[in-house]
């Protein structure tokens, strides 16, 4: 079950048999855990499970219930490691006397109680990512220390130190809102670790990005309702789109406004579009469709000079009074140059000095915006500052070259 | 997380007595307080990879114009307490944290069980993603 470095998995039988592992995964752990109230074992053996899968359906043939046949698998695997740990311990065999569960148990999706028990606040983000991927997105320890450039040794403790901490943790789902906000961060932050990497030795990584997709795509399906799932759903199918378009032949990022948009992926737009209009009707607004839709405007023209600047503009102003976040505050800036030129983006560039103090984003958007001015000196000084400034070696070798093409 | 590479120096910190003239108790224990800090980040799920490295009678100098044969020299022959010794790499959630860890180091007790106070480079890695936004 390699991570595939493309997103197009319709290449043979042994990609088929990965996607309908991977699906089935939720749903199996979620029978399981239910079954044995302990999510730390279940997943344990729904892995060992799945590994059987993999290795003898190939060689044998695909069971007629895949489902039931993963789910008995596991709950066997559960229950022999109950009964060792009972010889050893000498407890009476409580658990190991249940039976195994049929398999066709109710149709009801885990996924979501899953995603809400991997997202759990007492973890870190990163804990949180590495349970996710693998409970949920069925990812081997292996393949997601590599997507994370760690040791799998190194993986393989935090994903252990994470399950040991959910001990005793309800299965049962939490309506608190916040809770899907966590789970929707987790999602989001999965899709731009794969998102933002460049190409090379990291093109495996992209594939975190489809898989941030088919995980939210799967809380979609559970809550068709939400304005905030069905946002960043048509967030991220919008920003992949781009990505083919968005670094060049040596890696080199591209610049939205000078990528080739006939690279642009169509159906993902067309798609990502529907979705940014329906979240955006669908109140109460938040990050993630007011993004969509900012994403929609870009994406939505074949030239550049065609962008819906103003409405970019007045986008980003409900954004930044809804997040306060700075970065917000800078993408506004270049929004109003683009409206009402060069000298309004940096009036509002002032304020952020003391809040993005030696931060090498206000430097870089102050580059493009003296760049607009005509003031090459003063852009190439501020291009420099932020290529001394970030710790991204592409944003880097970007920044430098544009402050070479300007001395 | 961001990963972030501690380089520790020939540099005994506060104590002037070259290592290889300490007692093997002394000895004994800086290796054990090295070893559980490092079992200790292994545990965590903090470590990427710790490496010591060789003394410098093993160390050449390469320069080269691409042309001609290059040109080996024995060295560095800087002053022992700006050569490398070894690095850790972690991979830690934030800059506090691997600041933490390299104090720790630091630490590593001394002669007589006193801290070395060794001075510890903490250097962040540059990374490969990039995202120029919407510029």
């Amino acid at each position: 079950m390699a991570i595939s470095t493309t997103s197009d998995h319709a290449d043979g039988p042994g990609h088929e048999l990965e996607d309908l592992l991977r699906e089935l995964t939720p749903q199996v752990l979620g029978a399981v855990v239910r079954w044995s109230g302990d999510f730390a074992a279940a997943e344990d053996a729904v892995q060992e499970a799945l590994l059987a899968a993999a290795t003898t359906w190939p060689r044998d043939g695909r069971p007629d219930s895949p489902k039931s046949w993963l789910i008995q698998t596991a709950s066997r695997r559960l229950i022999d490691e109950v009964r060792q740990q009972q010889a050893r311990r000498r407890r009476e065999e409580r658990a190991a006397l249940r039976e195994v569960p049929l398999g066709e148990v109710e149709e009801h999706d885990d996924t979501l109680r899953l995603l809400f028990l991997c997202c759990h606040p007492a973890l870190t983000p990163a804990s949180a990512i590495a349970l996710t991927l693998r409970a949920v997105g069925g990812l081997t320890t292996a393949e997601i220390a590599t997507a994370y450039l760690v040791p799998e040794a190194t993986m393989a403790q935090r994903i252990s130190r994470a399950k040991s901490k959910l001990k005793g943790a309800s299965f049962e789902l939490d309506t608190d809102p916040d809770r899907l906000r966590n789970v929707l961060h987790v999602l989001y932050l999965i899709f731009n670790e794969g998102y933002t990497s460049t190409s090379g030795p990291e093109l495996h990584r992209s594939d975190l990005s489809s898989e941030a997709i088919r995980l939210t795509r799967a809380v979609r399906a559970q809550l068709p309702d939400d304005g905030q799932v069905t946002g960043l759903l048509a967030l991220m199918l919008l920003t992949d789109a781009r990505r083919a378009a968005r670094t060049g032949k040596t890696g080199e990022l591209i610049p939205l406004a000078e990528q080739d948009r006939s690279l642009w992926d169509r159906d993902q737009i067309t798609e990502g579009v529907a979705l940014a209009v329906e979240a955006f009707e669908t109140p109460p607004l938040g990050e993630y469709q007011l993004q969509a839709a900012i994403a929609a405007l870009h994406d939505e023209v074949d030239r550049a000079e065609d962008t819906d600047w103003p409405q970019i503009l007045a986008l980003y102003g409900l954004l930044e009074d809804l997040s306060g976040n700075p970065m917000v505050k800078l993408n506004r800036a270049i929004a109003a140059a683009m409206v009402d030129g060069p000298d309004a983006g940096l009036k509002l560039l002032e304020p952020l000095d003391e809040e993005l103090a030696g931060h090498y984003r206000l430097d870089a958007t102050r580059g493009h915006l003296y760049e607009m001015r005509g003031d090459n000196e003063a852009a190439a000084e501020h291009f420099r500052a932020a290529a001394r400034g970030t710790t991204s070696l592409p944003e880097r070798d970007y920044l430098m070259t544009k402050a070479a093409s300007l001395s | 997380m961001t990963k972030f590479m501690l380089l520790m120096n020939m540099d005994g910190g506060n104590c002037d007595t070259p290592m290889l003239e300490w007692d093997k108790a002394d000895m004994d224990a800086h290796m054990k307080y090295l070893g559980d800090h490092v079992e200790r980040l292994r545990q965590s799920g903090e470590l990427v990879e710790v490496n010591a490295l060789s003394w410098p009678k093993h160390a050449k100098v390469v320069r080269s114009t691409g042309v001609s044969a290059p040109v080996l020299t024995d060295g560095p022959y800087a002053e022992s307490k700006e050569i490398l010794a070894g690095y850790t790499m972690v991979d830690v959630e934030s800059e506090e944290r691997a600041l933490e860890i390299a104090a720790e180091q630091s630490a590593a007790p001394g002669p007589g069980g006193v801290p070395l106070e060794q001075p510890i480079e903490v250097r962040r890695l540059m990374e490969s993603d990039g995202d120029l936004h919407d510029f």
